[in-house]
């Protein structure tokens, strides 16, 4: 069976929960092996085995890490070259999509990005303006390079042999452009990854201030999920601009979205009309996010939202 | 020492208006729609303006699209740009992401300038690698995502790079190209002095074979293809109930009949 391939996203020595569920979406096309690529690795070569990845490719070098980017791309456009495979699978991540387009680039291919589904001969399923219409697309040059959304499969074990072949990277001086300096970490700690969440809380405008994002962190950390944002509330400064939801932030498709003081205008709606479920809070009955509710409660925020909290740590 | 810089702008569909594509050819419907200047750009274009009046300089818009994107440049010139080259062939029409970076390169290849700069991303396409595709064919170091950009004219740039848990610094030696999300800055409201000073900036417009592009173009020569799509059926309204002081308890009901928690 032909090879596919999957660039393994990984992070602090842990691989993303969403690189397992490429690689479940790979045997379904083809023989999947694993591509690894980073600093300091191969102890994580082994555990790909678990998600069915018969081969993994493992690349090492500092390079990887203290250059944004063009390294990664470069020694992935060498394994694409070396093995041929019939796609290309990458994380839709800022950085899964920056590399898979580099790579297709070098490699005279086609990319598409954020798909939510590959079928067995290459025809990826997107949403696009927000989800509010299904396309069906491939590529038709080259190799396919696809970054597929977290959240699009759900990661099923399989025994692979997990094969490790060492790669030397070949990375040129013209890749060693954007020196990495510093990374720094903002967010606390312990919440789920918004793009990889099973639930998702979030606040908008209606929260009134950045002291009330408690509110919302408590909801969410009762129902373990993560929280998101309301463009208002990004831009009156009460909570990062990563956690926005929305056209200009991150679209995001759990199982649990619950939408609190958030009116719902359509560039929200682009963000999260794709939940499986759907939950609104907000005491405006007129407000359009109700129109897309699965369950919608009219009411303050400041009462529903502590009551709701105890509710579900008395219920678990 | 002065900075010239590139700056990327696409014009996009309003995010308000409901958004479609042609039935024919399967590209974007660019007709029925109110056309607007992409969101994110509007930040870039204030960024490089204010690189500009921190430095000294010139501020070279790019687009490529239809001539009715002559709007948009004309936002930016009045935003205080100083001049904009206009990529307009009718050739064009329905460019895949790779055939889009190798026009936008070939005219800014004909540019003098430190830095590019792009919006990170366009809200009608949403795939965020424009700048990392130019990094990719100009040979110049990709400096995306930024959410603070600072330079040392005739040196290097230096950015905080948005991450999904705080940032990343990174640094290179200029010419870079950047791209900047929309928490940067506060884009300005073109004055009007603004807008009577941009009716005489120079705008220049250039056909595919003016840029140097030959092969095959636009849909024919695309490296990806729509090949169906369906607007999706809208999600069935759901119960909507007021809250008597028991609301979340309700809300905790609905979510244990769902097997939510
Ligand atoms: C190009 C573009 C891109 C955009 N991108 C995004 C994006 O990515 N994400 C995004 O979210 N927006 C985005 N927007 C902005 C969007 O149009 C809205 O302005 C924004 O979503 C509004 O946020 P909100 O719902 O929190 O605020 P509002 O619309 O002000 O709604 C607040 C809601 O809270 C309710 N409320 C107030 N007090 C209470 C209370 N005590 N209890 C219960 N409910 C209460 C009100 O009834 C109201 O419905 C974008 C806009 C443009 C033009």
């Amino acid at each position: 069976m032909a090879e596919v391939l999957v660039l393994v996203e990984h992070a602090d020595g842990e691989i993303k929960k969403v690189t397992n569920e490429l690689l479940t979406l790979a045997r379904t096309l083809g023989e999947p092996s694993a591509v690894l690529l980073g600093g300091s690795v191969a102890s994580l070569a082994e555990k790909l085995g678990e998600y069915g990845a018969q081969k993994v490719y493992v690349a090492e070098s500092a390079d990887l890490d203290d250059y944004l980017v063009a390294p990664k791309a470069e020694v992935l456009a060498q394994i694409v070259a070396d093995t041929s495979p019939t796609a290309v699978l990458v994380a839709s991540s800022a950085e899964g999509k920056e590399v898979a387009a580099r790579a297709a680039l070098r490699s005279g291919s086609g990319l598409i990005t954020d798909a939510v589904g590959v079928s067995s001969d290459g025809e990826t399923t997107q949403g696009i303006f927000g989800g509010a219409i299904a396309v069906q697309a491939k590529v038709t040059k080259g190799i396919p390079f696809i970054t597929v959304r977290p959240n699009s499969t759900a990661a099923e074990p399989a025994s692979g042999a997990a094969e490790v072949v060492t790669v030397t990277p070949n990375i040129s001086d013209a890749a060693k452009g954007a020196k990495v300096t510093e990374r720094v970490v903002e967010a606390k700690g312990g919440r789920p990854d918004l793009a990889e969440a099973a639930v998702v809380v979030s606040g908008g405008r209606g929260l009134g201030g950045a002291e009330h994002f408690d509110l919302i962190e408590k909801l969410a950390d009762s129902l373990d999920a993560a929280v998101g944002a309301s463009r208002a509330a990004t831009d009156a400064g009460w909570y990062p601009h990563q956690n926005q939801v929305g056209q200009t932030g991150k679209t995001v498709s759990p199982q649990l979205y619950i939408a609190v003081g958030i009116s719902g205008a359509i560039q929200h709606r682009a963000g999260m009309q794709t939940s499986k479920t759907i939950v609104a809070i907000n005491k405006d009955p007129e407000a359009p996010i109700f129109e897309l509710a699965d369950f919608g409660m009219v009411g303050d925020l400041f009462d529903v939202v502590p009551q709701l909290t105890d509710e579900i740590t008395k219920r678990k | 020492m002065p900075m010239n810089i590139v700056v990327c702008v696409k014009q996009v569909p309003d995010t308000w208006a409901e958004r479609t594509l042609n039935a024919s050819d399967k590209t974007l419907d660019r007709a029925k729609v109110d056309t607007v200047m992409n969101e994110i750009d509007e930040y870039a274009v204030e960024e490089a303006i204010r690189l500009k009046e921190a430095h000294g300089g010139e501020v070279t818009i790019v687009t490529m699209g239809p001539d009715r994107a002559l709007d948009t440049i004309r936002k930016a010139l009045s935003m205080g740009a100083d001049k904009a080259v206009l990529l307009s062939d009718e050739a064009l029409h329905g460019s895949c992401v790779m055939q889009t970076s190798d026009a936008l390169a070939k005219v800014i290849g004909t540019l003098e300038y430190d830095l590019v700069i792009c919006g990170s991303e366009a809200t009608d396409s949403r795939l965020s690698v424009m700048a990392p595709l130019l990094a990719e064919r100009l040979g110049l170091p990709q400096l995306s995502l930024a959410r603070k950009v600072t330079v040392e004219p005739g040196s290097s740039v230096t950015i905080e790079r948005q991450t999904e848990n705080g940032y990343t610094v990174v640094t290179s030696a200029l010419p870079a190209v950047v791209s900047v999300v929309e928490k940067i800055n506060e884009p300005r409201y073109p004055s009007f002095k603004g807008i009577m000073a941009a009716k005489s900036k120079p705008t220049t417009t250039l056909t595919a074979a003016d840029a140097g592009l030959e092969g095959e173009l636009g849909l024919a020569g695309a490296t990806s293809q729509v090949d169906e799509f369906t607007p999706r059926p809208p999600r069935s309204g759901g119960e909507i109930v007021k809250n008597e002081g028991d609301g979340g308890t309700k809300v905790a009901d609905f979510l244990v009949s769902q097997k939510l928690i």
